[in-house]
Parts: structure tokens; sequence; C-alpha cells
């Protein structure tokens, strides 16, 4: 095939990215090396849009033993141990096909983990769906789920938090965010750096297929009506492979043979063998008739492009060949010496005794198109005054009903009892609380884990939106009594060519990077995941953030579940009452408009801090942070994984009692203390300068406040619990 | 007390077995699935997981690995041969449990806390268990157990029903059957009663911070019983 300029623009390069190639390269490429530039220089492999911004995130820290770069970032968590870990989205491919999208997103992103040497040990995702109304919701959750689960609960690793949200903007476009924690020595961390020259060249794990050719350049383009043509671009996971896989390379790293590892992920071979050479600063060379293939008669161009799952690629110390086969062997994986490194800093194609690709490595990488995009600042929206005649009709206790069977806010059990949680026997806090907690065996450390998006403040106004959600991971962390130490985040958005969306992704950075800095909770690893958007509508943005935190003594680990009538409830943080934003303004007063809840990091770090020393000394018997729906949505939900009630005292001054229960304030929790401890706690609070209110005190049976509720919890229970499943049965 | 527990591909509970048995006393031993021989053992240990993917039908490869002739020859003879889910399943696809375990009623995965009722103390696994409801927790796709009606008659004139799905107050309803097995059955014993194959894992169970502690119950009682 003779490349053209429409041949390039067919595989997703631009007019001037296509002469840029000619002129770098002082000649047309071939059809393969066209392919190599198509899967390099798109969006999901060079980050051309969103490099310039995501320099700024603030990713160092006294913890940090790997930033972002790497295949996952890495933190200390003392005694040798590190924690490898990151988030990914795997959206496109879910929505065409979810089941196989979804699996091998999860299948992909403990890849990344576990080829640094890492045995993952916990799973989270975020997924985000369209309207619950919109015919294809529930198909696309349910083969999301059960993809998800699919992959994890063979693999054996617990999935042990997540977030689920619903809202029309994903109509077209479902998001699938997985997130994988594994465990390293930190002395035995392994990288994709290659090193030294001549060293051999190891393909590992299943054959090669024709499956997901172009997957990375789809996740690099809008949809529009021919999606359904897609499919074949989806690849298909198979978990008991990756099991395999994940066993041989531990086994393999146990001694000093890989001088590098990379797992074949987006664009396969292609972005594996380049970003080895990359960063070792070396040249590669691979002879493609020795790559293990399914399927017969496969091209240079096809073997390149196909993202085949469960591969990886090694560079291997000389005359250790033999060993490592043998574990492979031993596994039933392929094991093939394909190549060899050189001095060359060129990637060199051979196939049929022929040379059927020669291009530089930094053409690649460093020399891939970088892009200032146009971006729009968006202004914070005015404020809202809501009047009292707003509220009069309405009733404290028909609202919450209504909330508590929002789809945002409701029980997710349905899908958590779709995951193996508990598998690996260290899960200490499951599905369903603030963060999912898992023990480090065999130690007194525990690790939480939590993963959180805000895409309704994010639209509103993304500084203040992307800022909030790392101050909610933060919170979710403390809540179980972590000390929060990095996060990974996932940054979904729509199209970087439109001035608006660019200016979302500039804007929530920007808020995320204030944050992190000032919460001293640095961004450790993540991904960028541009063009959701399907005939011209784009997503509300949503960056999901994964946090992690350290628990020193799991004895220590506090959840949301109350523990004894006649405690008191206590709501750490000051209570103003902001509505706009809130699910309360959408749900009950129709109102969409308005700021998102003020961000006081100041607050939120010293409030934060304070829990946290109060939960270390053990003053603190249960305790939950306040987000969606307000302090009485969170309180409800306490309620109900306790079975236990609440009498909530008279409100101080003229507060509107909707504002008061259903204000979506940030840096506010609820925390439940014994009687005989309140006079420490106060002092440790006031000495801290941190606000915080009576809300009430631990009753059997009721939800109650004066005369205007007394809600069974029963109840509230029952429509907590009921709507996910009744929704997804019916 | 020697245990081995035995490792197919795909195995993923291999290690919580190891955990769990280690920590109540046993001395135990991995042992990989191409081997020939086992070695001296008090009790064996098919796994939980998802040996050979649970391509074919769960179990049915690992059925057929070299390693289950030896396991065959040492359950003849008497030996305790426990299998724990995807255990379970390996040990009705070598025939040495009657029936099978199709799908799910509710064709989805469930992972979760149940109450299970133990029918039959007589034997190595339960004597001298003092409760007769156990909370252990399962998670698996393929747990609905079915048999014909004459296999169905036979573990019951034989007691071989080990251990069926319960409420709380150990009543064995269809409301609280998790996964559609016919009569509840969570776990069956063979005729000799040395071979016990069911789906809840006790060795998820094993401290106050895990899901809940009945399985050390289970453990503990298993070692007593086999150093009489």
């Amino acid at each position: 095939m003779t490349v053209t300029e429409k041949v390039a623009i067919d595989h997703g390069l631009k007019k001037d990215e296509f002469k840029k190639i000619c002129e770098l390269l002082m000649r047309v490429p071939n059809i393969t090396e066209l392919a190599i530039f198509s899967a390099m220089w798109n969006e999901h492999c060079s980050y051309k849009s969103s490099r310039k911004h995501l320099k700024n995130l603030h990713t160092k820290g006294k913890k940090v033993i790997q930033g972002p770069g790497e295949n996952a970032g890495i933190i200390d968590i003392g005694d040798d141990d590190a924690i490898v870990f990151k988030i990914e989205s795997h959206n496109h491919p879910s929505f065409i096909e979810p089941y196989q999208g979804a699996a091998t997103g999860v299948g992909g992103i403990m890849r990344d983990v576990f080829t640094m040497g890492a045995r993952p040990i916990a799973n989270l995702n975020s997924i985000h769906f369209g309207s619950p109304q919109h015919k294809k919701t529930k198909n696309l959750l349910r083969g999301v789920v059960k993809g998800i689960g699919g992959y994890g609960n063979c693999i054996g690793v617990p999935t042990i938090a997540g977030q689920t949200s619903f809202d029309e903007s994903y109509n077209g476009n479902i998001l699938v965010n997985a997130m994988t924690l594994g465990l390293v020595n930190k002395n035995k961390i392994f990288y994709s750096k290659a090193a030294g020259i001549d060293k051999p060249v190891i393909y590992v794990g299943s054959k090669t297929g024709r499956d997901g050719i172009h997957g990375a350049s789809m996740a690099s383009a809008v949809f529009d009506e021919k999606i359904e043509e897609k499919k074949p671009t989806v690849q298909v996971g198979d978990p008991f492979t990756e099991k395999l896989l994940l066993e041989a390379c531990l086994e393999l790293m146990a001694d000093d043979s890989i001088i590098a590892i990379q797992d074949m992920g987006a664009a396969g071979l292609t972005s594996s063998s380049v970003e080895m050479a990359s960063k070792g600063k070396l040249g590669i060379e691979i002879n493609l008739n020795k790559v293990p293939c399914r399927e017969e008669k496969m091209t240079p161009y096809e073997i390149m492009l196909s993202e085949s799952q469960e591969r990886m690629l090694i560079v291997l110390e000389n005359g250790k060949e033999k060993d490592a086969k043998k574990i492979f062997d031993k596994w039933d994986l392929d094991f093939a010496v394909i190549g060899k490194t050189t001095n060359s800093k060129k990637i060199e194609l051979f196939f049929d005794q022929k040379k059927v690709a020669e291009i530089p490595i930094d053409l690649l990488a460093e020399k891939a198109p970088v892009y200032d995009r146009k971006w729009k600042k968006i202004k914070l929206p005015q404020s809202i005054k809501f009047k009292k005649q707003d509220f009069k009709a309405l009733k404290i206790g028909d609202c919450l009903k209504k909330l508590l069977s929002n789809a945002n806010i409701c029980d997710k059990q349905w899908i958590w009892d779709q995951y193996d949680h508990t598998v690996m026997g260290d899960t200490i806090q499951k599905p369903g609380g603030d963060s999912g907690v898992v023990r480090i065996h065999g130690t007194s450390k525990a690790v939480a884990a939590s993963v959180d998006s805000s895409a309704l403040y994010c639209f509103a106004h993304p500084l203040s939106g992307g800022k909030q959600i790392v101050c909610e991971s933060w919170r979710n962390l403390i809540s179980v009594g972590a000390e929060p130490i990095a996060i990974t985040n996932c940054l979904n958005f729509g199209n970087p060519e439109k001035e608006k969306n660019m200016g979302e992704f500039v804007e929530c950075v920007q808020g995320i990077t204030e944050s992190s800095k000032y919460l001293e909770f640095p961004v450790v690893s993540g991904n960028v995941s541009f063009y959701n958007e399907t005939k011209d509508k784009g997503i509300k943005p949503t960056p999901s953030i994964g946090g992690i935190g350290l628990i020193k003594n799991y004895e220590n680990m506090v959840s949301m579940k109350l523990k004894s009538s006649g405690n008191i409830l206590l709501v750490i943080g000051k209570t103003i009452g902001h509505l706009e934003q809130s699910i309360f303004a959408r749900e009950i007063l129709s109102e969409k408009k308005g700021p998102p809840p003020e961000i006081n990091l100041f607050n939120e770090k010293n409030n934060g801090l304070s829990v946290l020393k109060l939960i270390n000394q053990k003053l603190i018997e249960s305790c939950h942070d306040v987000s969606l729906g307000g302090i009485l949505v969170a309180v409800s939900k306490m309620c109900i994984k306790s079975s236990k009630g609440v009498k909530i005292n008279q409100l101080k001054g003229l507060v509107n009692k909707f504002e008061y229960f259903f204000g979506e304030d940030q840096a506010r929790y609820i925390v439940e203390i014994r009687k005989d401890n309140l006079t420490k706690v106060d002092k440790i609070l006031k000495e801290n300068s941190v606000h915080y209110d009576k809300l009430g005190s631990v009753i059997d049976n009721n939800i109650e406040f004066s005369d205007e509720f007394k809600l069974p919890i029963d109840d509230l229970e029952k429509t907590y619990k009921n709507w996910l499943r009744r929704y997804m049965v019916n | 007390m020697k245990s081995s527990v035995i490792i197919f591909p795909g195995s993923n509970c291999d290690r919580d077995m190891d955990v769990a048995l280690k920590k109540f006393g046993f001395q135990n031993k991995m042992i990989w699935h191409n081997d020939n021989n086992l070695p001296q053992s008090d009790l064996i240990v098919l796994p939980g997981g998802f040996s050979y993917g649970d391509y074919l039908r769960c179990g049915s490869i690992a059925g057929k690995s070299k390693i289950i002739n030896s396991v065959k020859e040492f359950a003849k003879s008497g030996g305790l041969v426990l299998g724990i889910c995807n255990g379970f399943q390996i040990l009705t696809e070598t025939g040495l449990l009657p029936g099978v375990l199709q799908q799910n009623k509710n064709i989805e995965f469930i992972c979760k806390n149940v109450f299970i009722k133990i029918n039959n103390k007589e034997n190595k696994y339960f004597n001298n268990i003092d409760k007769e409801i156990l909370e252990l927790h399962i998670a698996h796709n393929e747990g609905n157990y079915f048999c014909t009606n004459d296999e169905l008659k036979k573990l019951q004139d034989n007691n071989q029903i080990a251990v069926s799905y319960c409420d709380e107050k150990g009543n064995c309803d269809d409301a609280i059957n998790p996964n559609g097995a016919i009569k509840n059955i969570a776990g069956i014993f063979n005729e000799n009663k040395n071979i016990l194959g069911m789906m809840p894992h006790p060795e998820r169970m094993i401290d106050k911070h895990l899901s809940g502690e009945d399985g050390s119950i289970f453990f503990k009682n298993l070692l007593n019983n086999l150093k009489k």
C-alpha cells in the first residue's frame, strides 16, 4: 500500500502531522512505519494535548518513590514495603463492548502494577453511566460489572471499593476507570528503562492476534453513529492467562535476570518496544517472524498494532534466557527471543529477512507533537438566592427518602456482591464504606484506598471541582483512620480541540494541583482520556481521583458503623448550608445553576488532621465524611449500616433546616464519641481551632428530629437498598 | 498434623488456605498439579479459584490433571480430602463426589456472608463443633448444586448432605438460598465421609477483623479431630 496524506488521515493523523513525519524522516514512511507513527502520536499514547498542563501537577513528596512517567506510581509505606498503584481509563472500548472493554481495563491496569514487581493486592473502579432512563444504561451497567468481576475474580485480587454515578452526559460515552494497588519490596522494583547493548528482547505471555488493532487510535477519536462497527477494535481478555503471567513474572523477578520490563498495553508491541528503548536512550531491533502469532499470515503492520492482551516485553541479561524460559514453560506461556537492544537509537523491524521499518526513536517519543491548545476560562457561576417559599411545600423526611433512593446515592450492593472482595484474606473494610481497606499481609499495617469524582461540581466550575475531589479523597481516607499519602488521577474529558472542553481540563488540573500541593497529597500516576464525545455531545468533565492512605496499626481502623446507643454525634467542620450544585437542589428543587461549594484548604487540612488525631487516640467510635446529600444523608447511611438510630438536637439560631440538613459544605465529618470522652475531644478540637457542632445522640431504631420527623431505620434501609436491585431486575 | 494444598494453574485461594491451615497448627505443604506423588499427609485440600480458567467447565480440566490420580488413591484409602469452592467443583468432576455445580440461578457471581447448617457431625470435619450454624463466606459463579433424584435420595439416606444454606436461625428455605442449589445444599460428603466438598470458604473467616470468625472453629476442630 502506498502511503499518501489520505492514508495518514485515515490513521487518525492530521495533515500537518503527516507533513512533519515526512520532514523528520526525510522521506514518506511505508505503511508499517505510518502505523507506528499513528500509534505513538495519537492522543492516548503521546499526551499531546495534555502534556503541557500535566507538567504542573504536584508530584513530589517524602514518601514518593516513583512519580508519573512509569508504568505506575510508587509510595513508601515503611519497613521496605511500597505500594505501586495507578488508575486508568477504558472508556471507549467499554461503551462498544461493555464486558470485554471493562474486563481488559482491569487486566491492563493489573499488568501495569505487576510489571513493576508488585503483587496486586486490591482493585477499585470508578464507573459512570448515562441516565437510568436511557435505553442503553442497564445493559451497559450489567456488562461492565460482569466484566470487572469476571476478570478480577478470576485473578484472585479483591475489589475493595468503587464509585458509580449516573448522568445523562454519559449516555453516549460511559466511563470505566480501573485502579489497582500492588505490594512490592522497595528494593526489588522493576522499571521499563532498557540498559546495555546486545541484550536479548523477550516476548512472553499470550500469542498475538488481530484483536485490538487501532485500539489506541480509537480512544483518541470522537464517536459517531458508526461506532458499532468498531467492535473488532475491542480487545478480548483472558484472565486465566494473566494469572499465569502474573505468577511467572513474579517468579522470574525473584532473581536478577530482568533489566527492564514493560507490559504491552495500548498500541501493543509498538509502544512497549519504543518506550523501553526511549527511556534507555538505546535502539531496538525486532525480528517479527519470531513473534508468537495466533493467527496465520499476520503482517508486520498487524503485529505492531495488535492489542492482544496478557503480553509482556522483557529485556533480559545475556545468558539468562534458558532459566527464564523454564519458568514460562512451567506456566505454559509463550517465550520467544524476538530481538535485541542496539546502539542505533532506532527501532528496526525485520520480516522475512527484509527490513520493514526503521525509525529514529526520538521521533516517536520526544519529538512527537505537543500542542498548546486554546482554552476558555470558566467563570464562577452567580449565587442563587433560594426563597422561603421554595421550601414551603417540602417535608424533610420525604426529601431524605427521595435522596436515599436516588441513583447517585443509593446502595450499590448489587454491584459489589458480584466482585470477589474477600479473596486474599486481608480485606478489613469492604466496599460500601468511605474507603476499602486491606492489610499488608503478615504485618500490623493496612492501606486504605478510595476513588472519587464530582462531575457536577467540575462542570459548574472546573477549578473548584478539581480542588474538591482531591479533598473528598483525602476525607474518605481520614474517615477510616488512614493517613493520606498520595493519589492517582484518571482525567476523563471531552474533545480537547474545543476550547470549552480544553478549559475544563486545564482548570480541573489546576484545582487538583492546588489541593494536592496544600494537602501534601501528591499525584504519582494517572492517565488522560479525551474525546469522550458522541455526535458532538461531550461528557461532563470527570476527573477520577484514587487516593491511598496508610493505617499503621489496623486495630485503630474505624468505619461508619455506629457503635452504641447513648454515644454523642458531632459534626466536625462548619455548616453554612450551601445548596447550589447539591443533589438536593438538583433533585428536589430542580435547580441546576449556581457555584459548587467553596473549598477552604486550610479548614480541609486542619479538620482532617484533627479527626485523624482523635482516631489515633482512640477517641472516635465511628466516622463518616459528609459529602453528596449533606448531613442527613450521611447520618442515615451510618444508621443503616448499624441498624441504629439518631436523635438530632434542636438547631441553634434561625438556620434554614433544609440548608442545614442537605447543604454540601466541605471539610466536614460526622463522628461518634463516647460521653466520657467529650471533654478530651472538645479540648483537642479547640486547641486546633476546629469548629464543631453537637448533632445529636445515638438511639435505637429511628432518626428523629423534634416534632418534625421520626423515621424508622428499617424503612430508610429499604429505600436505600432497593432502588438499584429493582432497577436491574426489572 | 500434615496437610497438602494442591495448586492448579488458576487456583487463587491456595495462599489463603495455606495461611489458615498454618494458623491453626497444620504443617502444610504446597503441591504443584504436575507432580505425580503426594507427600505423606493427613489432609489434602483442593483450594478455591479458577483452575485452568474454568474453561470448558469449572473443575473439569483440573479433574484430569496428573496429581488427581494420587488424590483419588489417597481418598480411596480413607484419607481426608477437602475441596472448597473450585475444589468442590473439581471433586464432582473427578467423580469423587456425585452431582454437578451449575451456574448460580441469578446468573451473577455472588460474594457475601451466608449461614450454613451443619447436618451431620459424625465425621472428622464437624465432630465436636458445639454450634449448629456457622457464618461463612461464599464467592462463586457456579455454586448451584444439582444431582439426579436417585443421587439425592442416596445423599439423604446416607446422611451425606454435610451443610445447607440457612438463615440465622437455621431455617433452610428458598428465600435464603443464594444460588439455587437443590435442597439448599452447600456441601456434601462421599459415602465414607472422608471427602468433603463445599462452596463456602472457611479460610476467609479466620480472625475478628475479617468478615467473621467461624472459619476458625472449623479448622481448630478439624485439627483436634485428626489428632484423636
